[in-house]
């Protein structure tokens, strides 16, 4: 048999081309299947298991769906806002504990998510370098997040203008990173946190400057009054806050009024998420109320039957495929015709001679085979970055 | 050493068929076997060496009855036995020179591959003036190099019966001479019969004798 093996080896080496086609062939329809399943399990899992240990999220009446997608997994896509007032609103409900959470802006390609310190607790969150959110401008990082940027406690990270080209539009700020997370194996590892006073101020709804009641250059001064002071745009405002410049942060307006994109809700128990629930399901009410695991469920039935109508075209393209190599065998045998004759009237047996045939398929199985597992492994490897590129973000 | 008795051989499709009623080959002969083409040099050949199986009549390689082995013991029989040189050299473009010298050994458990069997392939290979170039792959042979690595092939398990099926019929005169040498010279070594169809009249002095195929449409040939 393994002298079967060594001609075989020789035949299938010789003949490169062929023997590369037919295993390209042949790893291709192995690997499509199983890497569709692995990325589909991937996405399953990555998906309820934090849609599952979410109860409840309040937010604008609108697609649930991008709701629970920007809440949870900080996806692109921003839902209409909603205001610091909802949140109040279910703390004074006493049904659940609110936790707001404001996801719109971006650093470097990775959300910057304004929340409150309850979703570090809720999602059970622990720093593992330097110190939680402290000050206004401070900035945690996820596990991912510092490992991509090389970031550490003590630098900083500046957050991205929403357009480059709207000169009144948001300003970057420059944030401190105070600390690094452990790592969660979640959409955590990849946001950037920061108190929502932080990202209000990304917004502009607050800012800092110097005082323009005590500056001497008068050309900053649009209007002065014995009462009121209005500056004009040559006003500059810090795109940094520091321990000089902290006192000098203020917001405008009530800040009730401030928005935040969700409300995580944490009922007491079944009961008063029921109750919540209902009070949601008004036509009158202008928020809604969802739960992450229906949302979720409804996504992966989606996702799911588009897979089945792959799973049929992928099935028709192995049928297809397989007759392929089937033919290109029986043509081989043809063209080897000759050969087969000359080693026939050598001494051999037919049965050596399937013998050595059969070891040129399984060759040229067991090297797809293998090629198929090592494509696997590194779909492994990316399968949780590949999930969030491909059904999260 | 062959010994063939009221031999009668038809194909399936019945259009030709093949009678010798004797034929005898002493041991260490070397016999040309002449014909026109269809005539049934190479059926004869094949039933000597046991590919072809004859409706009647005998045929003895040394002491065995060849028409009466079962197939595998006809394969076991020709592939200790009989060695094979072919007109088209038929060697394998995939393999180099080396591995298709010891093909016969790679595919039957009846012979076995160790180092005494390299060590003479490539001397049997160096007597035919290719011993450097048994690493080489076939297609980089020329054609005269080509056939004495079939016959390197066919000589190896040192047969008792070397049938040459037109050896020399794609060689040039020169080429063809001196093949015919080597294979006289390994045949005379070994004390083995030769039997060879030929198409080359220029070739058959050098034969022991010469058969005409044309005597079996006729009567015996002996």
């Amino acid at each position: 048999m393994i002298e079967s093996f060594y001609i075989a080896w020789k035949y299938v080496t010789y003949n490169k081309l062929k023997t590369v086609i037919l295993i390209a062939c042949i790893t291709l329809i192995a690997f499509l299947p199983l890497g569709l399943q692995r990325l589909l399990t991937e996405s399953e899992q990555q998906l309820l298991s934090r849609a599952v240990s979410t109860p409840l999220i309040v937010g604008a009446k609108g697609s649930a769906l991008d709701l629970v997608m920007n809440t949870l997994y900080f996806g692109d896509e921003v839902p209409e806002l909603i205001s610091m007032a909802d949140s109040q609103a279910l703390m004074d409900s006493d049904l659940a504990l609110p936790v707001p959470v404001y996801v719109r802006f971006r650093a470097r390609g990775h959300a910057i998510v304004g929340t409150t310190l309850d979703y570090f607790d809720f999602r059970s969150l622990k720093v593992a370098e330097g110190r939680g959110l402290a000050v206004l401008g401070d900035c945690v990082v996820g596990a991912t997040v510092a490992k991509r940027l090389g970031l550490a406690p003590g630098d900083s990270l500046i957050s991205s203008p929403d357009n480059l080209f709207d000169l009144a539009g948001v300003y970057p700020l420059k944030m401190r990173v105070a600390g690094v997370l452990e790592k969660a194996h979640t959409s955590d590892d990849l946001a950037i946190f920061v108190d929502l006073k932080t990202v209000w101020v990304i917004e502009g709804l607050g800012h800092g400057h110097e005082d323009i009641t005590k500056t001497q250059d008068s050309t900053v001064i649009l209007r002065r009054t014995e009462t009121n002071v209005v500056a004009n745009a040559k006003l500059e405002q810090y795109t940094e806050i520091t321990e000089a410049n902290l006192d000098s942060f203020h917001f405008h307006g009530n800040t009730s009024h401030y928005p935040i994109s969700a409300v995580i809700a944490l009922p007491r128990d079944a009961k008063a998420g029921t109750i919540l629930r209902g009070r949601y399901l008004s036509t009158d009410a202008i928020n809604q109320i969802a739960r992450p695991k229906d949302v979720i469920d409804e996504l992966l039935q989606n996702i799911f039957r588009i897979k089945n109508v792959l799973d049929a075209v992928i099935g028709l393209v192995g049928l297809a495929t397989v007759l392929a190599v089937i033919l290109v065998f029986a043509l081989s045998l043809r063209l080897r015709q000759r050969e087969i004759s000359t080693i026939f009237k050598l001494g051999c047996s037919r049965m050596t001679i399937a013998r050595l045939l059969a070891a040129e398929i399984f060759i040229i199985v067991l090297i797809s085979g293998v090629l198929s597992l090592a494509m696997m492994a590194v779909l492994s490897q990316f399968a949780n970055d590949l999930v969030r590129a491909l059904f999260i973000r | 050493m062959i010994n063939i008795s009221g031999l009668a051989f038809r194909y399936p499709d019945g259009e030709f068929q093949l009678r010798v009623p004797e034929f005898a080959v002493a041991e260490g002969e070397k016999i040309a076997v002449i014909g026109p083409s269809g005539s049934g040099k190479t059926t004869l050949l094949n039933l000597i060496a046991g590919i072809l199986q004859p409706a009647g009549g005998t045929v003895e390689v040394g002491d065995v009855r060849v028409d009466a082995l079962t197939d595998s013991e006809r394969r076991n029989f020709r592939i200790t036995n009989i060695g094979f040189v072919f007109q088209d050299f038929e060697l394998l473009d995939y393999l180099n020179v080396l591995d298709n010298i010891l093909h016969p050994y790679r595919i039957t458990g009846a012979l076995m591959l160790d180092g005494e069997v390299r060590a003479r392939a490539a001397m049997l290979a160096e007597s035919m003036g290719i011993g450097d170039k048994l690493k080489r792959l076939v297609n980089d042979l020329s054609q005269g190099e080509k056939q004495r690595a079939a016959i390197c092939r066919a000589l190896l398990p040192w047969p008792k019966v070397i049938l040459a099926d037109e050896a020399t019929g794609n060689l040039d005169p020169t080429n063809k001479n001196r093949i015919l040498d080597l294979l006289f010279r390994s045949v005379e070594e070994h004390n083995a019969t030769l039997l060879a169809v030929t198409h080359d009249h220029d070739l058959l002095k050098r034969f022991d004798r010469v058969i005409d195929f044309e005597d079996f449409r006729d009567g015996d040939a002996t």
